[in-house]
């Protein structure tokens, strides 16, 4: 038992020992006969929120890996939730980047080797540089650069440069910005100040997830003039104070028509007229459109609000089941899932790979900023635009050149739960 | 000398027979709900949960935040208003259905009509009230067409009014059921004696009929109390997010973790709700009642 076929414990006892780690987890790969035999017995539980975790993904990969691959959709705090309380019920962790400050110092997740991760050279540096299109992104809010790195497979540690240890592999990830009806707005909208201009009063609507929604709200106060920030990625007390307050005056004036806690309520709202102009997710443009109603993602001058996900490994695995993990890894950028994710607006962290999975004309709309020259269908098939058609925000370089703050978990952050608490309440 | 023995083997058997409830009870009432108090004494850590140290910051937190107070105020208004509406609908619908329905196989059918709504989900229930109440539904655009209004009224749908509306009529039944009930029980030769007697037709209702029926009242005042108190769903999605209740304070602790705030705040509704359930039971002593 002390060295089994697949060298697992002495691979574990020379990482715990903290020197050769490399070295022994390379000598896992040893024995392709009994790995092939053994896999198909494997399943894999991947756990992430509802807009990623996709049974469709989960199907086509056990097709093409030959063993099992689950989804199990938890909320926000749910996620947090099982890493913390119940690690082993879950093999795959669909973070979002913020969240990762929770699930590493915890010790839930072990480190990524990426030389095990086969087209990591190929994944887009938004997350493995920090720059885009040749550009440093922003670092407001949690920006991927600033969590993906770590010193090694056990650290449970944020790296400050690169190593060659992640604390996930790159996933989908995307730019928000306000979602807004053209046939109603009746005017212009190009500036986040819109969200709480006084002529869309009681026709707006804010999303009810506090790490989202003050997001929002500081975007448009800081682009309406109302209030300067230091940092919107990591505001203090006071600007969240300040900020609240606005929103109180605001909801206690009527201005907000609803605030929506969950994607199909933003649908409904936006797709009966209730409101106009409001937080939005990609997806839930898309499912907009395809009811036949107009709406557009609106880009605004003062940026986007990015946002993004990663795989990450859990800590209990070892072995072929970490074996299984890892080829999935290496699937989930291979392609598929990229052409898949694009049609619901988001993108893949390989751009290449997921542009050689689209078609001519969806790879031109969804990547080039170039207008449709066939119908553009939903994953599921519903038609979302027609021929001539042009993306909001054009291409995907544009868009990400202008991420103004990324989707975080700032330091006051239980300050701010209470204070929306009060928003809630008020 | 020998009766010991012989009550000892009498007991037995009713031990065993009260054992199934008492350990049901025991394993999915008393156990959860000691859990809950034992959490709501406990600290927590951000976003990571519960660290079991005592501390009493969960309820201090709670009873001196000014949030609490306002959340537990609006359960409370939504709380009298409802009760109110589906005592008065409740009351008049079991009262027709007893003493003015003539055929008993009618009254029968028309009760089971009240039934209909709880054939769909709560959820459909609710949900369909957006498309008649929106801004572009049906009461605004039959409303705009006769010319009543010129600008869609707002306050009818993401307001307190669609609240008490979706409450309204996802309780009265839990109203009309007790007190139907109740009502049923009453010999109508009373209702003879009291015309015969003099009495005027409200005078019936008034000494007779109410006082009766005060049982069913109670009963139907305790599910309504319990199911408004207890409500988060309702009052978020009829409201658009924008109205809160003492139970949506809990979800809000749930979403980021804070077990113990919202333990604390489980166990100070709980006090609140038992004491309300209290009261009614002092007004009506329900127990006696049910045997008469």
């Amino acid at each position: 038992m002390k060295k089994t076929l697949l060298n697992k414990t002495v691979s574990r006892r020379a990482v715990l020992k903290g020197g050769a780690a490399v070295a022994g987890v390379t000598a896992v790969t040893g024995f392709p006969m009994v790995w092939a035999q053994n896999l198909k017995d494997i399943t894999l539980n991947h756990t992430g929120m509802s807009y990623s975790t996709l049974p469709d993904i989960a199907r086509q990969a056990s097709q093409d890996l030959g063993f099992k691959v689950e989804m199990s959709v938890v909320d926000h705090p749910g996620l947090l939730n099982r890493l913390v309380q119940d690690p082993s019920s879950l093999d795959i962790a669909d973070l979002e980047v913020w969240q990762s400050k929770v699930a590493v110092p915890q010790g839930a997740l072990q480190g990524v080797e990426i030389a095990k991760i086969k087209n990591w050279g190929d994944l887009t540096p938004l997350y493995t540089e920090g720059t885009f299109a040749g550009k440093e992104v922003s670092r407001q809010g949690d920006a991927p650069i600033e969590f993906i790195y770590r010193e090694g497979k056990d650290s449970n540690g944020f790296a400050s440069g690169k190593t060659d240890w992640a604390n996930f592999c790159p996933g989908v990830f995307n730019a928000d910005t306000l979602g807004i009806r053209p046939d109603l707005v009746g005017r212009e909208v190009n500036s986040w100040a819109d969200l709480f201009s006084p002529d869309f009063k009681g026709k707006t609507a804010i999303q009810n997830i506090p790490t989202n929604g003050i997001m929002d709200a500081m975007m448009a106060c800081e682009a309406a003039g109302l209030l300067t920030y230091g940092d919107k990625g990591n505001p203090t007390q006071e600007e969240l104070t300040a900020t609240i307050a606005k929103l109180i005056e605001l909801k206690k004036g009527g201005h907000f028509r609803a605030l929506w806690n969950t994607f199909d309520e933003s649908v409904n709202l936006m797709a009966s007229g209730e409101v106009v102009i409001q937080s939005m997710w990609s997806p839930a443009v898309t499912a907009v459109q395809t009811q036949g109603v107009k709406c557009t993602y609106q880009p605004l001058k003062e940026g986007y609000r990015g946002w993004g996900n990663g795989l990450g490994l859990l800590a209990h695995l070892e072995g072929l089941k970490l074996d299984a993990a890892y080829e999935y890894l290496n699937w989930y950028n291979s392609g598929w899932v990229g052409g898949f994710i694009a049609k619901q607006g988001y993108y893949s962290s390989n751009p290449k790979t997921a542009m050689a999975n689209l078609s001519e004309n969806e790879r031109g709309f969804f990547y080039e900023g170039k207008a449709a020259t066939a119908d553009i269908t939903s994953p599921t098939g519903e038609k979302t635009n027609s021929a001539g058609d042009v993306r909001d925000g054009g291409s995907f370089e544009e868009r990400f050149a202008q991420v103004a703050v990324w989707n975080n978990l700032m330091d006051e952050a239980e300050f701010l739960y209470s204070k929306w608490n009060e928003f809630n309440a008020a | 000398m020998t009766s010991a023995p012989t009550a000892k083997r009498s007991m037995l058997p009713t031990y065993l027979q009260v054992a199934p409830l008492t350990i049901v009870l025991a394993l999915f009432f008393i156990v959860p709900v000691a859990l809950v108090v034992v959490v709501s004494f406990f600290r927590y850590q951000m976003l990571v949960g519960i660290v079991p140290d005592f501390t009493l910051k969960n309820y201090i937190d709670l009873l001196s935040n000014p949030t609490t107070w306002t959340l537990y105020r609006s359960t409370l208004k939504f709380t009298l208003i409802v009760l109110a509406i589906t005592f008065v609908l409740g009351f008049w619908i079991a009262y027709f259905l007893v003493f003015h329905v003539r055929s008993l196989l009618i009254a029968i059918g028309l009760f089971l009509v009240c039934t209909v709504p709880f054939w769909t989900s709560n959820i459909i229930r609710m949900i369909s009230w957006r498309p008649v109440l929106g801004t572009e539904g049906l009461i605004n655009s039959a409303l705009l067409k006769m010319g009543v209004i010129d600008q869609p009224l707002q306050w009818l749908l993401y307001s307190d009014f669609s609240v008490v509306v979706a409450y309204v009529h996802l309780f009265t039944l839990f109203m009309i059921v007790p007190i139907f009930n109740s009502m049923a029980r009453i010999d109508k030769s009373l209702l003879e004696a009291a015309v015969d007697a003099g009495a005027t037709r409200w005078g019936v209702i008034w000494n007779v009929v109410l006082p009766l029926s005060k049982t069913g009242i109670a009963l139907g005042a305790l599910f309504v109390v319990t199911l408004v108190m207890g409500d988060f769903f309702v009052v978020t999605v009829m409201s658009g997010g924008l109205s809160g209740s003492a139970t949506s304070g809990i979800f809000n602790d749930l979403q980021f973790l804070n077990y113990p705030r919202a333990a604390a705040s489980a166990v100070i509704l709980l006090i609140v709700v038992l004491l309300i359930a209290a009261s009614i039971f002092r007004l009506v002593d329900v127990r006696k009642e049910l045997v008469r």
